[in-house]
Formats: C-alpha cells, structure tokens, sequence
C-alpha cells in the first residue's frame, strides 16, 4: 500500500474518490498558474490532482478538504498545463532523417501504399521522442509521409514516455495528398490523384464487410503497383466512416475538392490537413464541419498551390468557427509548437491581422489537435477523466525559450535526460586537464 | 468538340496578339531615328583590340540608393545599440540617412522633424542575417527558380551569388515585415566545396539585383564542409566522394591558386580572381561546417594556405570548440534548435550560442531559411534562455548583438550598420515589445533613414511582381 501523506490543501469532496489500487503514483500539483487546455483562461491558485493516471480534478480548490497523495508539487505559481499534443508528426519513423538506413518516414520503394502501417515502426526511444518529451509535447499523432503513391499510409497516436508501449491507437488515420504533392506522385495531375483516390474508395467500398477476400483488380502503372488489394483493404474503414480521413490539401480550389469528397462518400471522416488557403473559403469549410489542422506561419507562395499563404490563416478560420489545430508538419521541429502559437497570439496586436487569444492558441496546439485526433477529453486537457499528462514550465508556455521543468505523462514523472542534455552537461566547461572529455559522464 | 473552340481562340487571340504588335513597331520606327541593322555595318576598325576590364575592377556596381527619408526621431522607447548598451526611455535621431545621436531621454532633437512615440517600445538596430539564400532559392520554390547552387563541379568559386538573385522574391518583404531585416547575405549554396562569391544586400524592394546591392560591402566566398560536397560527387562517382577527398580537393585548389597569385601578368580566370581576393583577404570565407572536429581542419588549411576563416555557418558543434574560435577570432553563425536532421548535426544543443558567449567567442545567429528569417529575434532569444537555464546569464543586450553587429563585423559592414552610433547607416528596427520576446513585431522599418515598412500604414507594405493579381495580394501576411 502507498504511503500516504496528508496535505492541509483544500479541495472539492468530488477529488476524494481515492479507492482503486494505483497504476501510477497518485500527483497532486498545487499553487499552479493552471491552464486547463480548452481554450478557457488560466486559473491562479489552481490545483490538479492525478489518480491512477486520470486526472480527477483541476482547478481553484474549495475550501473544507484535506487530501492525501504520494507526489506533492508545489509549482511556486508556475504555469502548469496538459502536455502538449503535436498533431502530423514523424517522431519516433526516424533517427537521422538524411540517414536512409535510420528513417522509416516514406518508403517509395514498396508496392505498398495505403496498408502501411506507421505503428509497427515506431522507436519509442527515438532521441526525437525525447527531446520532443522534454519540450512538453506528451502526445502526438505520428504518420509516415506519402512517397510512392498518394496514400502515405495509417498514422498512430503515441505517448512520449518513452516506454516499451509507444502506441495508444494504431491506424488511427489514413493520410492522403491532394494537392501538387499527390499529383505528382499520381502520375502529374490533380486529376490523376482524384482519379486514383476515387478508385481505390470503389473498391473499399466493394471490399467492405469482406475483408480479405481478394476481389480488388490492382492498380498498377508500369512496373509499379499504386493501390494493390491488401491497400484497398485497408481503405474499408476510411470509407465507412471508421477511420479518420487526413487530407493535405493547400489550394482554395482543392480544399473545395476534398469538402465534395462527402457528397460521394458521406461516411468520410474528413479532416484538412495543410489549407495554407483555408481562409479563403473558411466559411465553406465550417459549414462542412471539417476540422483543420492549419500551418501557422506559412506566409511565403512556396508553391502555386500556395499563392494566399498569410500567418492570419488560422485566426481567420477559427474565427469563423472552424475548429483548427496547429500543423507540426510544416515546422522545423514539433517542438516549435509553442512558439508558433505564440506567434499568433502575436498578430492580435497587428492592424489587418487576425490571430488568437493567448487561451485560444494553446488550445491549438492541446485539447483542438487531440479532438480532432478522437482524444477529445482524454489528451491535451485537464479535465477529470483525463490521461494525467501534466507540465509544469519555466515561464509562460507560449513564450519563446520557456520549457517544461518537470512533465508528468500519465501521472508518472518522466525524466528528461537525453542525447542533447548529456550533451549539456558534458560541454558545461571545456576542462580536459585531467583526463579527456570522454571521461565526462 | 469542345477542344476545337479552344484552339480556335486561341488562334484568334494570337493574330489579335501580332497586329498590336506590329502597331507598336510602326510607332517605335516612325519615332525613332535609329537605323535599321543590315550586312553592311561592318564593324569600323578591324584592327580594334578587344579587352575586359581589369581583374579587381568594379563590375555588377551597386546602384543602391537610398530612398528619400525624412529627419526623424524616435522618443521613449528602450534602445538596444546592438553593441551591448541599453538606453531606457531613449532617444534615437537619425537625419540624412545616419543616426545622428543615440542617447538618454534629455537627448536634444530639432522641433520641426517627425517624431514617434516609443513609450512601451523598444528600438534596435535593423537585423542582419549573415546566411540566406533568398531570391537564389526564392518562391515559389519551383525547379525554374533553383539557382542557389551550380552543382556541375566540386569547387566554381567562379560563380557569383548575385547573378541568381531574383529581386521579385516575395521572401525579401516578408523578411522585413516580420524579422526587421535590412540587410542580409546571399550565399550560394553547400553543394560544392567553394560554391561561390556571396553578396550582401540592403533589403529593400528594386528591380534590379545593384539596386539592392549593400555599398562597400566585402565579397565572401561560400565554402561547404563534410556531407554535402562528397554526397552530391561522390553520388557521381566522382572526387570528392569522403571528407578526406573534401580537403584534398580544396588544398589543390588552393595551391593552384597561390601559384596564379604569384604570376606577374596572369590570364584572367574567374575562379582564381575569386580565391586570390580571399588570400588578400579581400573576400571573406564563410564556410559551412558543422563539425567541431572538421572546424578544427579547415583552420589548419586555412593556416597552410594562408588565408582567414571570416565565420563557420551551421556551426552547431562549435560549443565543443568555443576556446579554438575564440582564439583564433571566427565566428559561429548557428541556429538556435535545428538538430539531428543530419548526422553531422546529430549533436545540435540548444545551448550552443551560450557556451560559445561563454568562452568569449563570437556568436552571430542566422536562418539559412525562408521562414526563420523573419523569426532571428525569436532564434536568440530561444538561444539565450538555454544559456540562462545552466547558469549562464546573458544580457538582452548582447543577444540582441547576435543578429545585429555580430553579423555585421563577420560580413564586414560593421563600419556602416550593425549598431545605433551616430555616423552610422540608420538602418533601424521599432518593435511594439520586447523584441526577445514571442508577442513582439516590428512596428516600423527604417534602411537609411527610408521608412520602408510600417505595420499602422499598409500601405507601406511592398508587394513583389510576382504576388500582383495573386490571391491574398497586399494581406497582412
């Protein structure tokens, strides 16, 4: 039985519910700058407490209760919020992406295309996931990236604890591009890749509820095989609506293709994965209901598909009620989430630019990336019920060089060593006069 | 069917196309006097002799001027000099094109000039990123508009970055925008092992690549260190394939450029003019070299040959070394974050730029990208706070020397702009924060005295060429 430390806090008799034998150790953070995730402000004062990994309360304590834990932290009035949730993801597919031997993110090579599965190649002690870790982010979808076809194939979400269990959902999404990318790996037009996506969905959809009989014609161009059956198989649950549909698309043009993709195929579980052009048609895009995991600062025609690129795109459609995420794809390292968030809370102060609220770009880069994902309530929150993934930071979390102190995922406190922190310390002085720096460890 | 009217429209359209074209020559010829080319315009003298100008002549001049600007005065804010100093509630004065005084808030200023209220802001000198490959890699990124690297032979210093630079890339106005850049070296890129002569703009809208060109700016010679040069030859099947070809490949190179040097009446070679400015230390090398132990050789060749290291970019394992830069007075040009994409940047640390203050050495932070650009304010400060987390504490004051002065002594330009000092090109940042801050953004942009951008006025937001007619043209951005 746990050792039981009796702390004079004051807390809501719901917190109390103490009765099941422990998974993780039982957390209570107090004194914390709060924030819950949801786009609501922060609290002063708040508290959370973590039981068998779920969250069970967070907020301002009432008066009247005591409380009994194992993990007392006292933030010191320290921002404390849910981790991070990186949406769009390679971590953990490579260790040195220029390293083909290390990289398991595209693979042009194989007649595979939609039945890839990312979840049976993840390295859960991916120095990417532990840096990322040590960054805040505490959970991620993570998808290998079309190469050979416009499928790239079926993404994961994953925990950062770096233990024997990366994955909590495979295939938890399809990824597809429709845009220049997808034409291009179509055979060089948008209509090659509508063409092909159209196909394969037939086929699905004869395949549905007969999986594994092998009804389906391949698809195949020359010597390569674009869709063969086992990725036609794979299609079922996208095109009955059980699987997530992630669709990159830049172009306003193109987004309008992907939101008629419902009228042929209702059960599509949509969501638009890029829309540098969202804004322009934000108001279509919220009348579909499709969420948008958004670039942030793309502002640059990188591409013709890209030509109304601006940093005002997510507050654009957010502020006409798209529900948006920040995109980690587009990003130098997913552990900028923080600071592009930031950045748009930077526009509010610009004539002619929209951005976010402080409140609501955190929800961007937390409880809107897990919703979207099907973690709604369960990741990049803190709300009872949900996983016990707590952070406590060195300063606003949205601020540029502010990082997590400590980070609990699932109730568990993580360590953050790593390859760059051993790094740190080893180079901390450049004193060799007794022995060479190899013997710093 | 359809496609028949097609064509037949199309056809239409070029016949109309002709005729206006034929108007447009009948107008040129009745307007003008010129005669009309014919076999008999011989050339006049057979015996003419033919000759370039001379090697070290000024070619491709800078045509930049400044853009008509008014005495201005900034009031209140909080100065960083880019030297170090800060001046709480200062004032800053330019006229003419130069800053003419920096000081406290009893700073004397004229009655009859523009003058900004900067309570609550603050001013720095205008960013300078000493590593970009705008307008060389502009957008759109197309196969059309890659010029960035002549990746046909393993050293052409003979190519120069600025015949690439398409002046309309809409990266320029964004870098100003948004990172209050006003002056930026283009490098060729890392493909070959001596990629080319850089150039140094002054960031601003012109047509043409001398119209941006920076006064007096030094030429530098792009070098690349270790994967790069042996990946894209040794692909080939050609030298270099190994780092060891890398430094053969460059010390050849080398000597035979020492030998033209000596020559007393040289045939002109475009390369070797190239590498011998670098021996006279005319031309600056900035040398793309991530590793500490592969920055340790290139100083020993440098040495062997005689010439100076001006700045190792990329350097990310320059921590490792902060006591040989120092002692030898290179510089670091580093990102903040960007780590592990490579192997030789497999050992990228948040905290390089602090170690490297640490020892004393220089530090420039730079982008090498499009989008980091408009962002080196924030790359410090990510950079700093690293430093300040394992104790070591540097000013805002000096950080903000990263993207401004330091830059600018490793471009050789620290003489015009850099630092707030009177005298000095009024190339000048007004931020609406902190600018080591996440929430802050330029509010205005002066480049000699010029207000070329002001976030209250769009109209004061350039627009290239090519956005013309573009959706989200004149936007925010």
């Amino acid at each position: 039985m746990k050792a039981l430390s009796h702390l004079g806090l004051t807390l809501a008799a719901s917190a109390l519910a103490l009765s099941a034998p422990a998974m993780a150790q039982d957390l209570v953070v107090t004194n914390a700058k709060l924030v819950i995730g949801d786009g609501s402000a922060p609290i002063e004062g708040g508290v959370v407490i973590v039981d068998d990994g779920k969250v069970v309360f967070a907020g301002k304590p009432t008066p009247g209760q005591t409380f009994s834990t194992d993990v007392l932290v006292d933030a010191g009035g320290a921002w404390v919020t849910p981790g991070i949730f990186a949406t769009v993801t390679t971590l953990g597919l490579a260790d040195v992406s220029a390293v083909d031997e290390s990289n398991d993110i595209t693979a042009g090579e194989t007649p595979f295309s939609a039945a890839l599965d990312a979840a049976t190649a993840i390295n859960p002690t991916s120095q990417h996931i532990l840096v990322h870790k040590a960054a805040g982010i505490t959970r991620a979808t993570t998808s290998m990236l079309p190469a050979g076809s416009i499928f790239a194939g079926q993404g994961a979400i994953i925990d950062l604890d770096g233990d024997a269990r990366p994955v909590m959902q495979a295939r938890a999404f399809q990824m597809i591009n429709l845009g220049e990318g997808g034409a291009d790996r179509a055979g060089g037009s948008r209509s090659a890749a509508h063409a092909l996506l159209r196909a394969a969905l037939r086929e699905a959809q004869a395949l549905a509820g007969k999986p594994g009989i092998p009804e389906t014609t391949e698809i195949g161009k020359d010597d390569e095989v674009l869709l063969s059956r086992f990725d036609a198989e794979a299609l079922v649950p996208v095109v009955t609506g059980k699987q997530k549909l992630y669709v990159a698309a830049d172009r306003m043009a193109d987004i309008r293709a992907v939101l008629a993709l419902k009228a042929e195929y209702p059960k599509l579980d949509l969501v638009l994965v890029g829309a540098t052009e969202g804004w322009l048609v934000a108001d279509e895009i919220a009348a579909a209901g499709v969420p948008v995991i958004a670039n942030g600062l793309i502002d640059l025609p990188e591409t013709f598909e890209q030509l109304g690129a601006t940093q005002s795109n997510v507050g654009r459609l957010a502020k006409a009620g798209v529900k948006v995420a920040v995109n980690a794809a587009t990003m130098q390292d997913p552990r900028r989430l923080q600071q592009v968030a930031g950045n748009l809370v930077a526009l509010t102060k610009m004539p002619g630019a929209t951005g976010l609220s402080w409140d609501q770009a955190f929800a961007a880069i937390s409880s809107v990336p897990a919703e979207i994902s099907g973690m709604g309530g369960k990741a990049g929150v803190l709300k009872p019920g949900a996983l016990g993934d707590v952070v406590i930071w060195t300063d606003d979390p949205l601020e540029v060089g502010s990082v997590p102190s400590t980070v609990f995922i699932g109730g568990v406190k993580q360590d953050l060593t790593n390859h760059q922190t051993r790094l740190r310390d080893r180079y901390l002085d450049l004193d060799e006069s007794n022995r060479p720096k190899a013997y710093d460890w | 069917m359809f496609a028949d009217t097609k064509r037949r429209s199309r056809g239409a359209g070029v016949i109309l196309t002709l005729a206006s074209a034929l108007a447009l020559a009948a107008c040129s010829t009745s307007g003008g006097g010129a005669k009309p080319a014919n076999a008999s315009d011989a050339p006049e003298k057979s015996d003419k002799t033919f000759a370039a100008t001379k090697a070290g002549d000024p070619v491709f001049a800078s045509t930049y001027k400044p853009f008509p600007n008014v005495a201005t005065a900034i009031r209140g804010a909080t100065i960083y000099d880019g030297k170090g100093g800060k001046i709480e509630n200062g004032v800053v004065f330019m006229s003419g094109g130069t800053i003419t005084s920096v000081g406290g808030p009893d700073t004397p200023i004229p009655a009859d000039i523009a003058v900004f209220d900067g309570t609550g802001k603050f001013v720095t000198p205008g960013i300078i990123d000493i590593h970009s490959h705008l307008g060389d890699y502009p957008s759109p990124g197309v196969e059309a508009h890659s010029d960035g690297n002549e990746a046909t032979a393993p050293t052409t210093p003979e190519v120069w970055a600025e015949h690439s630079v398409w002046p309309q890339d809409p990266g320029f106005s964004r870098a100003m925008a948004n990172g209050g850049i006003t002056a930026l070296q283009i490098l060729p890129g890392s493909a070959n092992l001596m990629g080319g002569r850089s150039v140094t703009l002054k960031n601003v809208p012109a047509r043409t690549v001398q119209g941006m060109k920076f006064p007096g700016a030094p030429y530098g010679l792009k070098m690349a260190c270790g994967e790069n040069p042996k990946r894209v030859y040794g692909g080939r099947g050609r030298m270099p394939s190994t780092r060891m070809g890398n430094f053969a490949v460059n010390r050849e190179t080398w000597l035979a450029a020492i030998d033209y040097a000596n020559e007393k009446d040289p045939k002109r070679d475009l390369a070797k003019e190239t590498l011998v400015g670098v021996l006279k230390g005319e031309i600056l090398v900035h040398n793309h070299c991530y590793r500490a132990d592969e920055m340790a050789l290139v100083l020993d060749m440098a040495k062997e040959m005689g010439y100076k290291v001006s700045t190792f970019h990329h350097a990310v394992e320059a921590y490792k070394i902060g006591d040989l830069l120092k002692e030898n007075e290179v510089c670091s040009a580093i990102w903040a974050d960007w780590y592990g994409f490579k192997m030789e940047s497999y050992d990228g640390i948040l905290e390089n730029a602090a170690f490297l203050q640490r020892e004393g050495a220089c530090v420039v932070i730079h982008s090498d990208d499009q989008n980091d650009i408009q962002r080196l304010n924030q790359e410090a400060a990510k950079a700093q706070a690293a430093g300040k987390r394992v104790g070591i504490d540097i000013s805002d004051a000096t950080v903000i020397g990263w993207i401004t002065l330091n830059p600018a002594k490793a471009m050789g330009i620290a003489d015009k702009t850099g630092s707030l000092e009177v005298g000095k090109m009024a190339d000048v940042v007004l931020w609406n924060g902190d600018p080591l801050s996440v929430y802050s953004r330029p509010e205005k942009v002066w480049i000699d005295g010029a207000l070329m951008f002001d976030a209250m006025n769009p109209k004061t937001r350039p627009v290239s060429d090519f956005e013309l007619g573009q959706p989200g043209e004149g936007d925010v951005k």
